[in-house]
């Protein structure tokens, strides 16, 4: 829960992608903390999502980033204290929120509902708070990141077919937003969401 | 097994198309493969499965209330869809057309996806497989208009699975197997946990409520109606807004049967008026007639919202303006197609006197809104009849006034726009006209064929598809 302070807090992107990618890569071992048996589909999900969250979809933002030549400073629209503190907030309205639903005996202990509402909060925020493209497609990979969290929850009930169709769509989605960001660079010669601004009413 | 081919076809069509090596040919698959699913979707409307065919998935009488109609549509747009291509020779097709025929097989299997996850997996699809349709144009504003339905789009989905893992959750909480088909949600009906399936009635209307484009999360629909070819806008209006609104209608039998029905009502019945009144009076400061067609399809998504909120026969009326919705906004956005390759500019700025350059198009857009505007004896007219009707008859005096209103300034907008482009006198328009395009029968038939179908829905509404709407509405509530 740290890291999306920490996601918050930055000024740069590199850092954000690999706070991105660690949370991901932390991601890929929960199940396997939470399990006590270990079987064999949680194995796979798990490397699955390391393989996913922690080294492809890192590499891809890398690369856009690379090739787009952007500058490595993030403009945010929400400034970084006011973003911090709202993640903060964020974080302990997740965590009385979590503390007044209901929940099974075996989730009453952990932090796991409050970790992915915090985890969404926080990527909602980089969605509205920051303007590059590439910052909020890692906002969108928090927000992702906390809805998985949640889907923890299922491991146990949800078949492998919803699991894979999930993790095969997060990164169709990256990959189509990595082709989109390419166009709006050539089209735009920059990859700041503020200059999309000519269609409004 | 008949209803797996409604996914296969339009896929292996896409598959065909992405190999097939001849860009002037390769349109041609479009009206095949629409050809094939909607013989097969009418053969299935009149023979119906007796059983689903798979617990995940099936021919049910909600997806055959609503799937042909999509269907129709597509074999409409890709009539239209031939002779347009031929018209943008310049730009590759290939992407475009085998993203839109993938759109259509992950259509049908949204609308026959009866299990949570599997739902959500087809509504993602869709939203990416018509990506790359939106910008074929290549142009910096349609790329605009991309990031916003990617950003936007993207957001709604995640909130929507959120929405479905809670609502697992909920079957969890309340001692489920965590089997996620609709049936055995509702089967466990009052057992489910129920702050658990308020917070997921809530994420799921606003994750599919965005796909479908209710106010205010129509944010996308303007910018990406606007700059889409017209088939690709029909499409999203008529066919992708009505895979959501399926999956809203499923979800809302879900939280129906665990005894919040009254809030699910409520809630349908507030957004859908505020996406009348939103429309109304964004329609009434309009001045492209691209963007005010998105407008009008948040109105007509209000309208099916407010439709659905009142249950019974208005779910009825709501499942009749589906089908006048798919065929009216199809032959708007066509006939609007012509338009603006024959003017050359979209806002009422540019754009005059289109009755004396494209007389066919003209006629027909202005008959295209008097059917979207439900002036008898068109469709939209006796489907909108009956939702007012039913909710004067549910005690909904006041809501279904103010629906009237909102209707009546959608009128007027829809009206002065229309009317500002058709008559006048033609004006050279800022950028030049496009010198090949003329009123062939091959682009006039296609709308012409859409109209007529909403017209005769109104007037002689077929007995086999009120069938179908009535089992529909069986099926979402089973007990009445």
């Amino acid at each position: 829960m740290g890291l999306n302070l920490v996601a918050l807090g930055t000024s740069r992107l590199p850092s954000l992608i690999r706070v991105a990618a660690l949370q991901g890569m932390v991601l890929g071992i929960m199940p396997l903390v939470i399990e006590h048996e270990l079987r064999l589909m949680v194995l796979v999900i798990a490397a699955a999502t390391v393989a996913m969250k922690g080294l492809v979809i890192p590499a891809l933002l890398r690369r856009a980033m690379r090739t787009a030549n952007i500058d490595r400073d993030l403009y945010p629209l929400i400034g970084f204290l006011p973003s911090l503190l709202l993640g903060a907030a964020g974080m302990i309205g997740a965590v009385v929120l979590a503390r007044r639903l209901p929940l099974l005996p075996e989730h009453r202990e952990s932090l796991l509902v409050a970790g992915a509402l915090a985890s969404v909060l926080t990527g909602l925020l980089l969605l509205i708070g920051r303007s590059k493209a590439i910052s909020q497609v890692c906002g969108y990979l928090i927000l992702e990141n906390g809805i998985y969290l949640f889907g923890l929850l299922l491991i146990h009930s949800t078949p492998l077919l919803v699991e894979g169709g999930i993790l095969l769509d997060l990164t169709v989605a990256v990959f189509v937003t990595g082709i989109i960001v390419d166009r709006i660079q050539r089209a735009f010669d920059s990859l700041d969401t503020r200059k999309l601004t000519v269609l409004r009413e | 097994m008949k209803e797996l081919l409604l996914i296969v076809v339009p896929l292996v069509a896409a598959a065909g198309a992405a190999l097939w090596p001849h860009d002037r040919t390769r349109p041609w698959f479009l009206p095949a493969a629409g050809l094939a699913h909607s013989l097969l979707a009418f053969w299935l409307l009149f023979h119906p499965p007796a059983v689903p065919f798979h617990p995940w998935l099936g021919y049910d009488p909600l997806a055959r209330a609503m799937l042909p109609a999509v269907s129709l549509l597509f074999l409409g747009c890709a009539a239209y869809g031939v002779p347009y291509l031929r018209l943008r020779a310049e730009r590759p097709n290939r992407v475009f057309v085998a993203g839109l025929l993938a759109a259509l097989g992950l259509m049908s299997a949204a609308h026959m996806a009866r299990h949570l996850g599997l739902l959500w997996i087809a509504t993602e699809a869709v939203t990416l497989s018509s990506v790359p349709l939106l910008h074929f144009n290549n142009t910096p504003r349609a790329f605009e208009a991309t990031w916003k339905y990617l950003l936007v789009g993207g957001t709604g989905i995640a909130l929507s699975l959120l929405g479905s893992f809670c609502l697992g959750y909920a079957s969890l909480h309340g001692g489920g197997a965590g089997d996620l088909t609709f049936a055995a949600l509702m089967a466990q009906g009052t057992g489910l946990s129920r702050p658990w399936v308020l917070i997921a009635w809530v994420l799921l209307l606003v994750g599919y409520g965005t796909k479908m484009g209710l106010a205010p999360m129509h944010t996308w629909k303007p910018d990406a109606y606007g700059e889409a070819p017209g088939i690709v806008g029909a499409m999203l209006a008529g066919g992708v807004t009505t895979v959501a609104f399926t999956a809203v209608l499923r979800v809302r039998a879900v939280v129906e049967a665990a005894g919040a029905g009254g809030v699910a009502s409520r809630t349908l019945l507030v957004i859908g008026l505020f996406s009348t009144l939103v429309a109304a009076l964004f329609l009434l400061s309009a001045r492209d007639f691209k963007r005010m067609l998105a407008y009008s399809s948040v109105e007509h998504m209000g309208i099916l919202s407010f439709g659905a909120a009142l249950g019974g026969v208005g779910l009825w009326a709501a499942f009749f303006h589906v089908w006048n919705n798919s065929m009216t906004k199809g032959a708007l956005f066509l006939s609007a197609g012509n338009l603006r390759r024959a003017a050359g500019g979209r806002t009422i700025d540019e754009v005059s006197g289109m009755s004396v350059i494209t007389p066919r198009s003209a006629a027909l857009f202005v008959a295209g809104l008097f059917a979207v505007t439900a002036c008898p004896p068109f469709g939209p007219f006796f489907s909108e009849l009956l939702i007012v009707k039913s909710a004067f008859a549910t005690g909904h005096g006041w809501g279904a006034a103010f629906f009237l209103v909102c209707l009546l300034l959608a009128f007027f907008g829809l009206t002065r726009v229309v009317f500002a482009i058709v008559y006048g006198r033609p004006r050279t328009a800022a950028r030049k006209m496009d010198p090949r395009f003329r009123e062939t029968l091959a682009v006039i038939v296609p709308p012409v064929v859409l109209l007529l179908l909403s017209l005769g829905l109104g007037l002689a509404t077929p007995d086999v598809l009120r069938e179908a709407w009535t089992a529909a509405v069986r099926q979402l509530s089973p007990t009445p």
